[in-house]
């Protein structure tokens, strides 16, 4: 057995992606530690989101390399690529909860499709979850259209900590809420992350967030990685490019493209 | 030469755009088909598609049925009329109907209402990544989603078509007896006598295929669709035109099949 240092529990190297003619990642590199939490910063449209989606399969790379406990997943099949699946869990931007579903149906999706657990015993269980971040028991009967923004989030990430992953992506989780939400929902993913002992990778642009998330942060920046380092020394880690994004200067390496 | 070329290569290039995307609408069927033979199955998922279109479609279906046959009888006699042949209506209405306006007006009735619900919820859940959730929850969006639709619409559609045939053959019946003064029962003797089981198993095999192609152009225009609520109102409306036009074509390539035998 290699210690997490020899084999991280995700690598990305030159991984590469274009739609259409527009190069979106072009040579990603990225080690994240096992149970170790990655906070990736960048700009909107910088490719954040295509970068997790390239990890969940969700996305296909052009080129390029992804290797998850050692092994390239790009070069699975399908039936490892699902077991593979099984173990992850996601957060998606704007929740994507079903909304023909009940908020029960909702968290307890994963194990209903994995057959772990009976329909029957689905709302207990659903109830036991969302008392996790924070919500009652009766909210598991409403529909998500029902719900308030930071609530959408509190059953997403309900939604994809119930299946217990040991790794899970969280995509702009604190995005749109009042900054009290979002530290409540930082507070609840930071406690989940924990409890579940699993490896975590969340995408924010927001400074405040990432300190608390996480334990290393690494910087997107025109399709490829420009820094990593500790999260804790965002704003004044040295490089340019990083301290411009974390304290919001206007000046700076980075010229924010209005138009492409 | 330009003049000459480019709509020739825009001609070209029209062709080959639609030959593709006929193949990979063909691919996507299979696909969902092969998904009708590997577990796990989504039964709830198919009752609620089949009481969608078999159910809630009837009103509209049932109401198209009785005034197409009520209109029938009328011309029809007007037409028969001036050969002393008004004997024939009873039969002429019964055939068209079964086999023929039974099926295309039920399916252009479904392709409005289905098409456009499927392409909608299915075009909203992927632009807002229920989609690629269900991925990463375990689950296959097309069996989950594609699927059980497709089978809904091949099994719903012959069992509204055969509600649409009474339905329009009575329709028929009621303008004859009260407006037309054919005796109730020489009407339906000659309609029952005339039909052959062939007749209405033709409109009902076209009607199967139908609730197919309305299900498949509905499914994949949402599937597929990309860009927002403008994204997923391009295919809805693209769901609706497309089945609809599928829909009157494949009827003649059927009528000709069964006709030929
Ligand atoms: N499926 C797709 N098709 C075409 N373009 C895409 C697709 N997904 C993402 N993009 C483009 O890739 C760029 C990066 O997107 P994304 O990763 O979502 O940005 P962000 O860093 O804000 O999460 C954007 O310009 C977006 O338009
Ligand atoms: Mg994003």
């Amino acid at each position: 057995m290699t210690g997490p240092a020899a084999t991280p529990k995700i690598r990305m190297r030159g991984v590469r992606k274009a739609f259409g003619s527009k190069q979106v990642l072009d040579g990603v590199d990225l080690d994240v530690g096992a149970g170790s939490s990655m906070v990736i910063l960048g700009g909107s449209g910088s490719g954040k989101s295509v970068t997790i989606k390239c990890i969940l399969g969700l996305v296909t790379p052009d080129a390029g390399e992804i290797e998850v406990d050692g092994v390239n997943v790009l070069k699975l099949g399908r039936r490892d690529r699902e077991a593979l699946g099984d173990r992850i869990g996601m957060l998606f931007q704007n929740g994507a909860l079903f909304d023909s579903l009940p908020v029960w149906e909702n968290v307890c999706f994963k194990l209903l499709a994995q057959n772990r657990i009976t329909r029957a015993k689905a709302r207990d269980r659903a109830a036991e979850v969302l008392a996790q971040v924070g919500l009652a028991a009766s909210v598991g009967e409403l529909s998500p259209a029902e719900l308030s923004g930071g609530m959408q989030k509190r059953v997403a990430l309900a939604r994809a900590i119930a299946a217990q992953p040991d790794i899970i992506f969280f995509d702009e989780p604190t995005t749109g809420l009042d900054p009290i939400m979002g530290a409540v929902i930082d507070g609840l993913i930071v406690d989940c992350v924990k409890k579940l002992g699993a490896t975590a990778v969340s995408i924010t642009h927001d400074m405040a967030s990432a300190r608390r998330i996480g334990d290393e942060a690494a910087m997107i920046y025109k399709g490829r990685m420009v820094w990593t380092g500790p999260a804790a020394t965002l704003g004044h880690s040295g490089n340019a490019m990083v301290d411009q994004f974390a304290n919001g200067e206007r000046e700076g390496p980075i010229q924010m493209e209005l138009r492409r | 030469m330009d003049l000459v070329l480019n709509p020739l290569a825009a001609l070209g290039r029209g062709v080959l755009g639609g030959c593709r995307t006929a193949g990979n609408v063909a691919l996507f069927a299979l696909e969902a088909l092969s998904h009708l033979f590997r577990p796990p199955f989504y039964g709830r998922l198919f009752l609620r598609a089949f009481v969608e279109i078999a159910y809630f479609s009837l009103p509209v279906v049932a109401l198209t049925a009785v005034f197409t046959g009520m209109v029938l009888v009328l011309q029809s006699y007007t037409g028969f009329a001036r050969f002393n042949a008004t004997g024939a209506v009873a039969n002429l209405v019964v055939l068209s109907i079964t086999r023929e306006l039974g099926p295309v007006l039920a399916g252009l009735m479904v392709a409005g209402r289905i098409s456009a619900s499927f392409a909608a919820e299915i075009g909203t859940m992927r632009v807002t990544d229920q989609i690629d959730a269900l991925t990463t929850l375990s689950t296959n969006p097309m069996k989950y989603l594609v699927a059980p639709r497709l089978l809904a619409g091949a099994v719903a559609m012959p069992l509204l078509v055969v509600v649409a045939d009474i339905l329009g053959v009575m329709g028929g019946w009621l303008i004859a007896t009260l407006k037309l003064g054919f005796v109730s029962s020489g009407y339906l003797k000659a309609t029952f006598d005339f039909l052959q089981f062939d007749d209405v198993i033709s409109g009902l095999v076209k009607a199967s295929v139908f609730g197919f192609v309305v299900a498949l152009m509905g499914t994949w225009c949402g599937y597929n669709s990309k860009g927002g609520a403008q994204g997923v109102g391009g295919a809805t409306t693209t769901a609706v035109v497309t089945s609809s036009i599928l829909i009157l074509a494949l009827d003649y390539v059927l009528t000709e099949m069964f006709f030929a035998q």
